[in-house]
């Protein structure tokens, strides 16, 4: 298997060789995400060098770190974006990414994507939403659909989910955009755009875990998952004219919010100047 | 690679911000200034009382020396963004009080396993919960060591004033880099919130460390080996090509995980507690006062140990052999002047802000034959002179 990997995949140079094969059940979402970033590092011919990649815990965090030739900062369960948000002030020349799960970076970790998003501090985070926590087995989530089962919503999920996308724009990000794994061309051109954008940036992809998600709701194969979010995808301008009852269940696709705000890093340092220069602190 | 705050142009800069002699200040702005001597550039925290001087010393301080000051969201992601910000080659401090304190203990552990340098201030106050919030206290000092969770070694030191504030808030940085481990400083409410005189001093009469870094691309490709045999591996930074992958999670010399295997486990977690223990002479510190003829010890640390050593210094007139042992570094404590001085006492008396904390420590160095004793108070008033001299003075 991983000596398939290495002689046929032409991303595999920007994977950790020594970590794989990956760890990730076979038709997770997970390595399209993974498949779909490195793409995006491709096409933009950006140096893993220049990258910083930060992950918290999760099935997902694992995408980021091992599995990425890059710097990698494996962190805590919910904190890779407060972790991040230090490297990025550290090196603001560099790309800094975060790759985690939404129980990770929604749940858990909610309030610093709120606060990043509002800072509007220059990171790329791609969430990676399977509506379950994957590694502790399947429990319920704040993105679990209303009514699905799950190990801890035995009978069914009364919880409404959270619109991770819609609340992360409205807390200030510069470029925001969902899709799902069946939308593979549009994410990779979406991983772009956010990974040039000077703010915060938060790509959302709905991706498949038939492991602890579909096999407890009539979706065992990772095929009818995808089928499942093309059947149900609404794209942004489409769904702006649908009322709240025609989009329950449904998944916004495309493109959020695009907009340029002043960026975190820059105001920093741009106040760092400012200070210097008032106290007569320049260097001669 | 850099570490900043070690660029030429800082030496200028601290001269012509801070003109060495004596200033009239808070013990939380002499941590701040210290912090800044130190090189710290990187300050990330949230307010709580009684530590807020420090992050507001640090936000007017910081940006004049080119450093970055960050109000994070909370406690957890202040110290989730110093560990990414000294990971860049900064160094890095925040200061909270005990809840914060509380909610900073898994990153603690994550600065632990990755063997992050930074340093954590958590100026004492009074508990449990919200307690006396703008009270001070000497309640944290288990929390400190067995705050977070597993097998691990924690370096914590405790200033005695305001003036030892600067210079042990110094000594904390020096320590975090060479033995690249997180260091708390346990100060507290009343000397954080005192203010008397203390010296900045001329920057050139202060030791500066600075971490070990990689001298070729095998070290840095080994981020958690021990090529030097003091078991403190060199730390490549990131954004210099490296791919340095750090994990909180069971790694091997390379730093990828491995949590399968027992020996690599074993290996890693043993050679951080190792570092720790090898390097004693990095960080042991004590003082002692009349400790050669005392057949009375008291052992007091932090804010106390100032009234414990006018108590000392009274029952000395009087006639009796007391002496006085005070810990700076507190964890790891050093047992081996303990054990010899308690072998010489009569009594020991333990004199601390809380109901018995350091005696359960200092019990362990105590024969059974040799009295051992509490003085404590709680309630966010600090134990007199008075208080002190009459328990010496029951066990004379
Ligand atoms: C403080 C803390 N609480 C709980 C956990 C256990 N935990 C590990 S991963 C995880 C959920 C991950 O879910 P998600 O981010 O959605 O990732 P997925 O595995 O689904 O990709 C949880 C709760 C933890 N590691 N740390
Ligand atoms: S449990 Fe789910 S999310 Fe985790 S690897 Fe398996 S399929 Fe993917």
């Amino acid at each position: 298997m991983a000596n398939r990997i290495y002689s046929t995949y032409p991303m595999v140079k920007y994977l950790r060789k020594e970590a794989l094969p990956t760890a990730l059940c076979p038709g997770c979402g997970g390595g399209t995400v993974l498949n779909a970033f490195a793409n995006a590092i491709d096409q933009l011919k950006l140096d893993p060098r220049d990258l910083v990649v930060v992950s918290g815990i999760g099935c997902s965090a694992w995408i980021a770190s091992p599995y990425f030739l890059a710097d990698t900062l494996h962190t805590t369960h919910g904190r890779a974006i407060a972790f991040a948000t230090g490297v990025k002030v550290g090196l603001p020349d560099k790309k800094v990414v975060v790759i985690s799960g939404d129980g990770d970076l929604a749940s858990i970790g909610g309030n610093h994507l709120l606060h990043a998003a509002r800072r509007n501090i220059d990171m790329t985070v791609i969430l990676v939403n399977n509506f379950i926590y994957g590694m502790t087995g399947g429990q319920v989530a704040p993105t679990t659909p209303f009514g699905a089962k799950t190990t801890t919503s035995p009978y069914r999920n009364i919880e409404h989910p959270l619109q991770i996308s819609e609340t992360v724009a409205a807390a200030g990000a510069s470029y925001v955009a969902r899709w799902t794994t069946a939308h593979v061309y549009q994410l990779i051109e979406s991983i772009k755009k956010a990974l040039q954008v000077k703010g915060f940036s938060l790509v959302e992809v709905i991706s498949q875990c038939p492991v602890q998600y579909g096999r407890r709701n009539r979706m065992k194969e990772p095929a009818e998952m995808l089928r499942w979010f093309l059947k149900n995808s609404v794209p942004v301008s489409k769904a702006k004219n649908m009322s709240p009852e025609e989009l329950e269940g449904k998944f916004i696709i495309g493109e959020i919010i695009n907009r340029q705000r002043p960026e975190f890093t820059e105001e920093l340092n741009k106040l760092i100047d400012e200070v210097q220069e008032h106290f007569g602190l320049k260097g001669e | 690679m850099i570490i900043r705050g070690d660029e030429p142009d800082q030496v200028r800069l601290i001269r012509k911000l801070y003109k060495p002699g004596n200033y009239f200040m808070q013990g939380n702005e002499a941590v701040a200034y210290g912090a800044i001597f130190a090189g710290c550039r990187f300050y990330a925290g949230y307010p709580i009382t009684p530590s807020s001087e420090i992050a507001e010393t640090m936000a007017r301080e910081l940006p004049k020396l080119g450093g970055y000051y960050l109000q994070m969201e909370d406690e957890i992601g202040s110290i989730a963004a110093m560990i990414g910000a000294s990971w860049t080659g900064f160094k890095v401090m925040t200061a909270t009080a005990g809840p914060g304190f509380s909610l900073m203990q898994e990153n603690l552990g994550y600065a632990v396993m990755t063997e992050t340098p930074l340093v954590l201030v958590d100026v004492q106050r009074s508990g449990p919960s919200t307690g006396q919030a703008t009270k001070g206290a000497q309640g944290d000092f288990f929390q400190a060591r067995w705050g977070t969770h597993g097998d691990h070694p924690i370096i914590a030191v405790s200033p005695t004033s305001g003036q030892d504030a600067f210079w042990e808030t110094i000594r904390a940085f020096n320590i975090a880099e060479k033995l690249r481990t997180p260091v708390v400083v346990l100060f507290d409410g009343v000397l954080a919130h005192t203010r008397e005189q203390i010296r900045i001093p001329d920057i050139e009469e202060v030791e500066i460390a600075y971490r070990k870094l990689p001298e070729n691309e095998e070290e840095a490709k080994l981020p958690f080996g021990d090529p030097h045999g003091d078991g403190v591996p060199p730390m490549p930074l990131f954004g210099h090509g490296y791919f340095t992958h750090v994990t909180g999670s069971t790694h091997k010399e390379t730093g990828l995980r491995d949590v399968y295997t027992p020996e690599v486990h074993d290996r890693l977690v043993r050679r951080i507690h190792r570092k720790i223990e090898k390097n004693m002479d990095v960080y042991e510190k004590y003082e002692e006062h009349f400790t050669e003829d005392a057949e009375i010890l008291v052992v007091s640390w932090g804010v106390t140990a100032r009234p414990a050593l006018g108590a000392v210094l009274k029952t000395r007139r009087e006639g009796i052999n007391v002496g006085l042992f005070v810990p700076k570094t507190v964890h790891p404590f050093p047992a081996e002047r303990m054990r010899e001085l308690a072998k010489r006492a009569r009594a020991v008396l333990v004199a601390e802000m809380n109901l018995g904390q350091m005696i359960i420590e200092v019990e362990r160095y105590v024969n059974d034959d040799v009295l051992l004793k509490g003085v404590n108070k709680i309630g966010g008033v600090p134990l007199t002179v008075e208080e002190i001299l009459r328990e010496i003075r029951g066990v004379a």
